[in-house]
């Protein structure tokens, strides 16, 4: 909402208050209406108004050298001053009208082009005749894009005033909040501002002359629909003459931001500018045309199915049984609040005019706006609430503008339709209620005479007031929303900040998150960093994992790359290595975040949101360093399941050894066959590790080998050891004994170790593969596995031959079993 | 062996110790030193034999002459000891010498991977919020129309839907939640009729442009306390503190009105612009405050809803982006940056 600050002193004394326009911003601002910017006419980045002063131009002559130019005798106090313009508006009979004239030295905008930016006035000759001063254009003013005439003044503006004094201006740019419909005018806005400054609200209720018959005999109003349309008022203006608007209203439509059209229907808009009621303006004759010469009778209804209606810019709309009509009893005529229609709409040879001032229920408004794809200045007022005793006010300001500057005679009495007539709503507020609220004790008095200035009628009764709510306060509806007022207007730097005297409430802990936190530390504490990516994507990037849905789909994307919710990390994951990998040469990220899994859905018929946590390691395993070893050495399957290893110790998933961790050989489509794993933890599988198929590698466009896992977060978490249970460092010393097997290579080293696991009784403590070996001597499609077992006791100190008696055991139990050759190692 | 006089003893006990004397002084090694001794001093050493031809000798000159070779003897050893320390710290200091390291080569790199900056963000908020007394509660991104919206307070059509543009999902009533708002049901709704002091964490999502100021996805941070006694000047006090504790004890905050349909009175929390310090930049579009959070008392419609009686519990509540607290923090300007995970821009955060 943009408010010329010289609009809205005509509605509150702010030069009585000594109050400035910054001061102004400011209190604004911390009351909730908040000026984003205070612009200033004209602006001061582009030109000052320095030497352009009100001029009148006395009599215009032929230029003898060109038939476009004219020379205009402009007099500004020192006698005529010949300037020579093109304009069309400046002819041989122009006389006596008032211009904004730039006397040499003054800047103006240059109108033809962005360079220079401004041109200085001077005194030149064009085409043989001299030209003292230049008769400017809306845009060499900077005051809009016309420069299709110079700007004429109205013709009481007084010769020889600097033009800054007339038209200079700041206007505040207020961002109003959903709530504040009532501030979309300028009368709304003045009222705030008297209210929160203390400057005294000039405001008279409007009042019309009328004359002649009365409005009855001229047009009929039935409101069919109370609910859509709690208010219809018309009032009958005849004889008016179409024309330009004066300037004063031209120019305020301007500074607001509307263009001018035409008087009548710039006085609609201006008087919606001004007290917040939206106008329309019928041609009454067309009406009158349409119901056969007879008077026309206006009927408010929902549209029927089917019906139509050409509305003002020209394009034939259906209409739906949601949709407020405006009718007469030959169809449609305007959708209510929305847009008039193209048949009935007022034109520069209308005589007399049928005013609609009504009030239109919000919500439906606001959706057949939408649905339209109408919004305007005056559907964006009826969506945030017109209240419905606004609407004789506003019908009698602009019929007595139109009877003022239009000549117009306006009939007798307003036609008007009040079905929605309701009491003003009252509340009962108790006196605790605002400290109950507020946290801090207000006195009654302070209460009664904030809202007081609010236009609130205050009635004091036992422990409290009766509030009667003033007609345009449409927002407020509780006791909740008076303390607010109080507040507002009090301000709430007076608040104290308070620590909250509530007991504690029962405190619990948030294990899931504290656990993901730790799992994020840990990640980070292996040199992974951490990514968080869209949580929106597209089933082809799922596609080429060779995965795809059911997905929770969105109706209403913003591309199609983000139109679904994803149900894995793996593609995304893919995509962030791929642009990483532009520029690095060692990629190690992770990403703990939801999916969202449609198939059975919860009670809610919500989706699942399963929490994952992604991995991808590509490029060099240690950053480029001549101290790296293997200095150029790339990741590879053994990195990954390492940090997953790490990552299961450290939460304790396969430290206590309870657990029954397993890493199964796993084909799953987006890796490679024989280098997938699947993570099961006593039987449950949690998630996949491996390293990535070429082929999907490549729809990524992702150049060598890129390891990728992704666990179930919340299952795998659901098995880390909350307790960690001390057990004694062993006091004897242990004995290492070491062996090694030669055996089919596709036999699984898994299987190995768990037969030595099974036959190392109690003193077996710790089994380390320590080298993996093929080539000669051991023979082709065979390898051998070197292992170092540790032997302790926790009574005694082991005896070599103890030791030796169960490596034995274990070496000729792997010999049975396996059929391996098997031979112990000199440690 | 032939037998021994005295004298003769005597001059090869002195032609030893020359001998075994000059041999140590030559020693360049230990190696050296250890064939000296054997030489002189060992088992078969010309010392040892010396002391052979004692039995030969009278009782009276065995005697004398036993003390000259001990004395010999006593003598070597302490002049061997003498020199194998001197050779052993001489061979020291050579090798370590030759041990020298260029220390200004640069160290095998180890570092820890970064946590996202919002990450971190977050935490910092958890921090502040936890001493408070903050549970910190999580709620689900696909969310209900009706949670997200009509049980706060706002009906289809209302046009403060206009404030937050949804991603609808193509099955009816189920959104991406737009805040974390929605949270505040649920928990009101588990917890009823306990006091509540909780902050809801989490992802939200929006129908908008990708723009360097906005973002489909982001995160929130809603806070809740609903009481007995729970007032505006106690959710002041919070705010202040966080702000406080967030920017540095210096910072000014202030409360400037505003509208939230599921709050009653609805306020801002702005603090003083931390770039420009108040004297008006771009950052703070020249007003030399920042917007941090929304916040207010929770609206009596929405403490029904989540099971409360408004007559007997009043509640706060407030809501705030961690990125646009990063952004300030860390003076990053383009908001894309935090979903465009590119390393060289998280790892300025490790
Ligand atoms: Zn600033």
């Amino acid at each position: 909402m943009r408010v010329p600050i010289r609009w809205l002193k005509e509605f509150v004394d702010l030069d009585g208050a000594g109050i400035t326009t910054a001061e102004l911003a400011e209190r604004l601002t911390l009351a909730g209406l908040e000026v984003g910017a205070v612009e200033r006419v004209p602006d001061p980045e582009r030109l000052s108004w320095d030497g352009i002063v009100v001029g009148q131009i006395v009599g215009v002559e032929p230029h003898p050298n060109a038939d476009r130019l004219v020379i205009a005798h402009v007099d500004w106090g020192e006698g005529p001053v010949p300037s020579v313009t093109g304009a069309p508006n400046v002819t041989l009979g122009t006389q006596g009208v008032k211009v904004a004239v730039a006397l040499p030295g003054a800047r103006i905008l240059n109108a033809y082009g962005e360079e220079p930016p401004t041109l200085e006035v001077k005194t030149v000759k064009i085409r043989g005749v001299e030209s003292r001063a230049v008769i400017c254009s809306e845009k060499e003013l900077g005051l809009s894009d016309d420069h299709t005439g110079v700007l004429v003044l109205d013709d009481d503006a007084p010769v020889g005033t600097p033009l800054v004094e007339l038209l200079g201006d700041e206007i505040l740019e207020i961002e109003l909040t959903p709530n504040l419909g009532r501030c979309l005018s300028m009368v709304g806005v003045a009222r705030e501002v008297a209210a929160l400054t203390g400057a005294k609200l000039k405001l008279r209720e409007p009042r019309w002359r009328v004359a002649g018959e009365p409005a009855e005999r001229f047009a009929r109003v039935i409101v069919e629909d109370e609910e859509l349309c709690p208010r219809y008022t018309a009032a009958i203006v005849r004889n008016v003459k179409n024309g330009q608007a004066p300037f004063w209203m031209r120019y305020r439509l301007l500074e607001y931001g509307m263009r001018p059209i035409s008087l009548l229907v710039d006085i609609t808009n201006y008087v919606m500018l001004e007290w917040g009621q939206p106008l329309h303006a019928f041609d009454y004759d067309k009406l009158k045309a349409r119901a056969g010469g007879r008077a026309p009778t206006i009927i408010v209804r929902r549209a029927q199915p089917g019906e139509r209606l050409t509305t003002l810019d020209g394009v034939e709309r259906e209409l739906d049984e949601e949709m407020l009509l405006i009718c007469d009893e030959a169809g449609p005529i305007a959708i209510a609040g929305v847009m008039g229609g193209l048949d009935t709409e007022v034109d520069e040879n209308t005589q007399n005019v049928l005013l609609e001032s009504a009030s239109f229920h919000a919500i439906n408004n606001r959706r057949t706006a939408q649905r339209l794809g109408l919004s305007s200045e005056a559907s964006l007022r009826f969506s945030r609430g017109v209240p419905p005793e606004l609407c004789g006010r506003g019908a009698t300001r602009a019929a007595e503008l139109m009877r003022r500057l239009a000549g117009g005679t306006i009939a007798q009495g307003l036609l008007d339709a009040y079905p929605g007539k309701r009491e003003p709503k009252t509340i009962r507020l108790e006196t605790r209620e605002v400290e109950r609220l507020l946290g801090v004790r207000v006195e009654p008095r302070q209460v009664r005479e904030a809202l007081a200035r609010l236009g609130f009628g205050c009635r004091r009764r036992r422990g409290g007031l009766d509030v009667t709510v003033p007609y345009w306060r449409l927002d407020v509806e509780i006791p909740a929303d008076l303390v607010e007022e109080v507040a507002r207007v009090l301000g709430y730097d007076k608040l104290p900040a308070t620590l909250l005297k509530e007991p504690l409430p029962p405190q619990r802990r948030n294990r899931p998150l504290e656990l993901e936190e730790r799992v994020r530390d840990i990640l980070t504490g292996l040199g992974l960093t951490e990514v968080i990516t869209y949580s929106l994507t597209s089933p082809e990037s799922v596609a080429k994992l060779g995965l795809e849905g059911p997905f929770v789909e969105l109706a209403n994307p913003i591309s199609r790359e983000r139109r679904v919710l994803r149900r894995t990390l793996m593609n995304l994951l893919l995509e962030t290595v791929a642009l990483n990998r532009r520029h690095r040469d060692r990629v190690a990220i992770f990403e703990v975040g939801r999916v969202f899994l449609p198939e059975a859905p919860d009670a809610e018929g919500l989706p699942k949101e399963p929490r994952r946590l992604g991995l991808a390691l590509a490029g060099r395993r240690h950053p480029l360093s001549w101290a790296a070893e293997p200095r150029d050495a790339d990741f590879d399957f053994y990195d990954l399941k390492g940090v997953v290893e790490a990552l299961l110790a450290h939460l304790g998933v396969s430290r206590s050894g309870e657990k029954d961790v397993r890493f199964e050989p796993d084909q799953h489509a987006p890796f490679h066959p024989g280098r997938a794993a699947r993570l099961v933890v006593d039987g449950e599988p949690l998630g996949v590790l491996g390293e990535v198929h070429p082929a999907v590698a490549e729809r990524f466009e992702l150049k060598g080998r890129v390891y990728l896992a992704e666990l179930d977060l919340d299952a795998l978490l659901a098995h880390a050891a909350d307790e960690r249970v001390y057990s004694p460092i062993p006091r004897f010393p242990g004995i290492r004994l070491d062996l090694a097997v030669v055996l089919d290579a596709r036999v699984p080293a898994d299987r190995v170790e768990r037969l030595i696991w099974q036959h190392g009784t109690e003193l077996l403590r710790r089994v380390v593969l320590f080298d993996v070996y093929t080539g000669p001597p051991v023979p082709e499609g065979q390898r051998s596995l070197a292992y170092a077992l540790f032997y302790q006791s926790d009574e005694r100190t082991l005896t070599d031959e103890e030791a030796q008696a169960v490596h034995a055991r274990v070496i000729e139990a792997l010999r049975r079993e396996l059929g391996a050759q098997v031979r112990g190692l000199e440690a | 062996m032939s037998t021994l006089t005295l004298r003769e003893l005597e001059s090869q006990v002195e032609r030893l110790r020359r001998e075994g004397e000059g041999a140590l002084a030559r020693c360049q090694t230990l190696q050296e030193c250890e064939a000296v001794r054997v030489r002189f001093l060992g088992r078969k050493g010309l010392v040892t034999r010396l002391f052979e031809g004692l039995k030969d000798l009278e009782p009276e000159a065995r005697r004398r002459a036993g003390r000259l070779l001990n004395e010999l003897k006593g003598h070597l050893e302490a002049r061997l000891e003498a020199r194998q320390r001197e050779l052993k710290a001489r061979e020291l200091e050579a090798q370590l010498e030759r041990e020298t390291l260029d220390v200004t080569l640069p160290g095998r790199p180890a570092r820890l991977g970064a946590l996202h900056v919002i990450t971190q963000t977050l935490r910092e908020i958890y921090q502040i919020f936890k001493q408070m007394g903050f549970e910190i509660y999580q709620t689900r991104e696909v969310e209900t129309d009706e949670m997200n919206f009509q049980l706060l307070n706002i009906p289809p059509d209302h046009p403060a839907r206009e404030m937050q543009s949804t991603f609808y999902t193509t099955k009816p009533g189920v959104i991406l939640r737009t805040h974390t708002s929605p949270g505040q049901i649920r928990v009101m709704r588990e917890r009823c009729p306990e006091p509540i002091r909780v902050i809801l964490p989490g992802k939200c999502y929006r129908y908008e442009q990708i723009t360097p100021r906005s973002e489909i996805q982001f995160t929130q941070v809603e806070g809740l306390a609903v009481g007995h006694h729970v007032t505006m000047s106690d959710l002041k006090g919070v705010l202040v503190e966080f702000a406080k504790r967030m920017f540095g004890p210096g910072t000014a905050v202030r409360l400037r009105g505003s509208y939230f349909p599921f709050t009653e009175p609805s306020v801002e929390l702005d603090i003083r612009c931390i770039l420009c310090e108040g004297q008006g930049c771009r950052v703070c579009k020249g007003t030399g405050w920042l917007e941090i959070l929304g916040a207010g008392m929770v609206h009596p419609t929405v403490l029904r809803n989540g099971g409360y009686d408004p007559e007997r519990f009043t509640g706060f509540a407030f809501g705030m982006g961690p990125e646009r607290i990063a952004m300030l923090k860390h003076r990053i300007e383009d908001i894309r940056l935090f979903l465009g995970n590119d390393l060289r821009f998280l790892e300025q955060f490790g």
